[in-house]
């Protein structure tokens, strides 16, 4: 059925076939992805953590109880999970130095959920520190790189869990998007990342970055796997208040296939801005893909989303803003990292202000700590009102500009590049963060505007690197993103491996 | 428009952010935040006067629930990842900062 995966791909679907008709055990296929991983993360450093005594173990509690268990949806399913979720007792950093050796006392919501479900978490994933990047070079860990073309980095702040989904160290990574973290590496990595709508999924253990913003979801190798995940994460949690108890609706069988009724939105004028210039071979992929679309049944509109350009300035105002107050929390006390300090000071109160600012300044990263300088700017006095209160007040044209599509031209979903180039070179927007921020053109207006987006692969350049293209739907409308998807890699040719040359 | 950020106003939202910046991190802060907000300021086009803010994106209100007792987090547990726990007296545990009085 999932044609499109190379056919030995140990997919979910696959897996849990497998597992449930005992033609392999939940420890051999555990055992593949571990030795997949101990041959080829030296090169990627997609992994922080890797579990391998505690996945095996697991797994063989699944063996023992196949037949009882055989109807959980991820039965004996390896995953990982982005570090910034947290895992009990096991380290959970967020790829920062301020965390250094944090093993959170408990598990977050989707993590339950996934293990209830029969999933095995076999290891943690790299990031840019607190999610905060779009190349997972700000990590204390080190870059990963893109087993695509190694010297160019996996996208971010998710890189680690994209690289480890395209190099099939596991069929899915559990990771969160503030601003495209989750789609931007998906689309550099060549696989399915979901961004599912605010409030879908809890977000309970999950080290906040920007809570207005931030939503958990799935990198996965197919749409059918990403919908399976988001069925099992998804529903409301008494311990996250902003999480909604909306059904999903499952996909008819009858609607696979076929885009045929759906109404398909595009922003012509924000794609044709000279703003961060489209690639070309990104255009044309994404031309393409439209094409496949229309023949598979949609009717493509032409929309205007007039404050898009807004959208990138806004975003960079709102998550540092909210980011400089979720991270106020991190000071040496309570856990991770505190530096030495051994200035003679008299003054209690100012010995205590120096062992904060002391520990802050060695336990953050650059960009931890430009983020943070740009939220308390963005909210302090005499700039509150010009920077931040206008950034919201813009965040509410933008979304009545997609409500505005949904209605006025009934359009389901909006289509876009999910980036405006592909996978860049490590070390290559190290110096100017301001045009790193400029390549989430396309996807920070799915936070701001809490809607859900889904990044599918759709196709390369001519060097060869992977290519996102985007679908954003209504809000709590996952099951048209997916059914798109699902079409749009059903029609394509065979997805190629990386083609890595594992040690 | 506001003006474009100056040294001493980086120093000054550093002291607010409690980070102690290095004098080359607070010179090339000064520099891309500067730049960034200076891309920012095209925001200031935008007539908002009738605009309300999003504070959030979904259309949930409140999110209520019962007072009710429920278990927590175990003491050893809530301190076993602090950097130091170690009491006055033998056997007291608490998260410890540095003297704060005399």
């Amino acid at each position: 059925m999932h044609s499109t995966s190379a056919s030995d791909d140990l997919t979910v679907s696959r897996i849990r076939t497998l597992v449930t008709s005992g033609e392999k055990s939940a420890v051999e296929i555990c055992q593949t992805f571990l030795n997949r991983i101990a041959a080829g993360n030296s090169q990627l450093n997609a992994m922080t953590t890797v579990l391998p005594d505690e996945a095996l173990s697991r797994a063989e509690t699944i063996d023992a109880h196949r037949n009882e268990w055989n109807d959980l949806p991820l039965l004996g399913v390896p995953i990982t999970v982005k570090d910034v979720i947290c895992t009990r007792g096991h380290l959970t950093t967020a790829a920062s130095k301020i965390l250094e050796g944090f093993r959170p006392p408990y598990d977050a919501t989707v993590v339950t959920r996934l293990q209830e479900a029969g999933a095995i978490l076999i290891g943690k994933t790299n990031c840019d520190e607190f999610a905060m990047g779009s190349s997972t070079e700000h990590s204390i860990y080190g870059p990963s790189r893109n087993p695509w073309a190694i010297e160019r980095t996996p996208g971010g702040s998710s890189g680690g869990a994209a690289a480890a989904v395209a190099a099939r160290f596991a069929p899915i990574s559990i990771a969160s998007d503030t601003g495209g973290s989750i789609r931007q590496p998906a689309a550099f990595c060549g696989v399915v990342g979901l961004k599912p709508t605010y409030g879908r999924v809890s977000r309970y253990g999950l080290l906040a970055f920007g809570s207005s913003l931030d939503q958990i979801g799935p990198l996965a190798l197919t749409v059918a796997d990403a919908e399976t995940v988001l069925s099992v994460i998804a529903g409301s949690d008494p311990k996250d208040a902003t999480s909604i108890d909306k059904p999903i609706i499952p996909l008819a069988e009858n609607q696979r296939g076929h885009a045929k009724g759906t109404r398909v939105g595009v922003p012509r004028r924000l794609l044709d801005s000279d703003e961060e210039s489209l690639n070309g071979d990104i255009r044309d992929s994404f031309e393409l893909a439209l094409k496949k679309l229309n023949d598979l049944g949609s009717k493509i509109i032409d929309v205007d989303l007039p404050h898009a350009d807004y959208a990138v300035p806004s975003y960079y105002l709102v998550a540092p803003a909210e980011a400089s107050s979720n991270l106020a929390r991190y000071d040496g006390v309570r856990f991770g990292f505190r530096s030495d300090f051994s200035e003679p000071i008299n003054d209690g109160a100012e010995r205590v202000t120096n062992m904060y600012k002391q520990t802050r300044n060695t336990g953050f990263g650059a960009e931890a700590k430009r983020r943070i300088m740009l939220g308390t700017y963005a909210l302090s006095a005499g700039y509150y009102d010009a920077y931040y209160l206008q950034a919201q007040r813009i965040r509410t044209l933008i979304r009545n500009d997609y409500d505005l599509a949904f209605t006025k031209h009934r359009v389901d979903v909006i289509a876009m590049p999910t980036t405006p180039s592909p996978a860049f070179k490590l070390g290559e927007h190290t110096n100017e963060p301001l045009k790193m921020y400029l390549g989430d053109v396309f996807t920070v207006s799915a936070n701001l505007t809490g809607l859900p987006a889904i990044s599918v692969p759709s196709g390369f350049t001519s060097t060869g690197l992977p290519i996102g293209f985007q679908l954003t739907g209504r809000p709590f409308d996952e099951t048209t993103l997916l059914r798109l998807g699902d079409a749009l890699e059903q029609s394509a040719p065979t997805f190629p491996k990386p083609s890595l040359h594992l040690k | 428009m506001p003006k474009r950020l100056t040294r001493p106003e980086v120093d000054r939202i550093a002291a607010l952010a409690h980070l102690e910046l290095t004098d080359e991190e607070a010179e090339l802060f000064t520099r891309q935040l500067g730049d960034i907000l200076d891309f920012a300021n095209r925001l200031q086009d935008v007539d908002t006067t009738s605009t309300k803010s999003s504070w959030q994106s979904s259309e949930s209100v409140n999110s209520l629930r019962e007072d009710n007792l429920l278990p927590s987090l175990p003491t050893e547990e809530a301190l076993a990842n602090a950097p130091d726990a170690s009491g006055a007296h033998a056997g007291s545990r608490f998260f410890r900062v540095p003297k704060v009085i005399g």
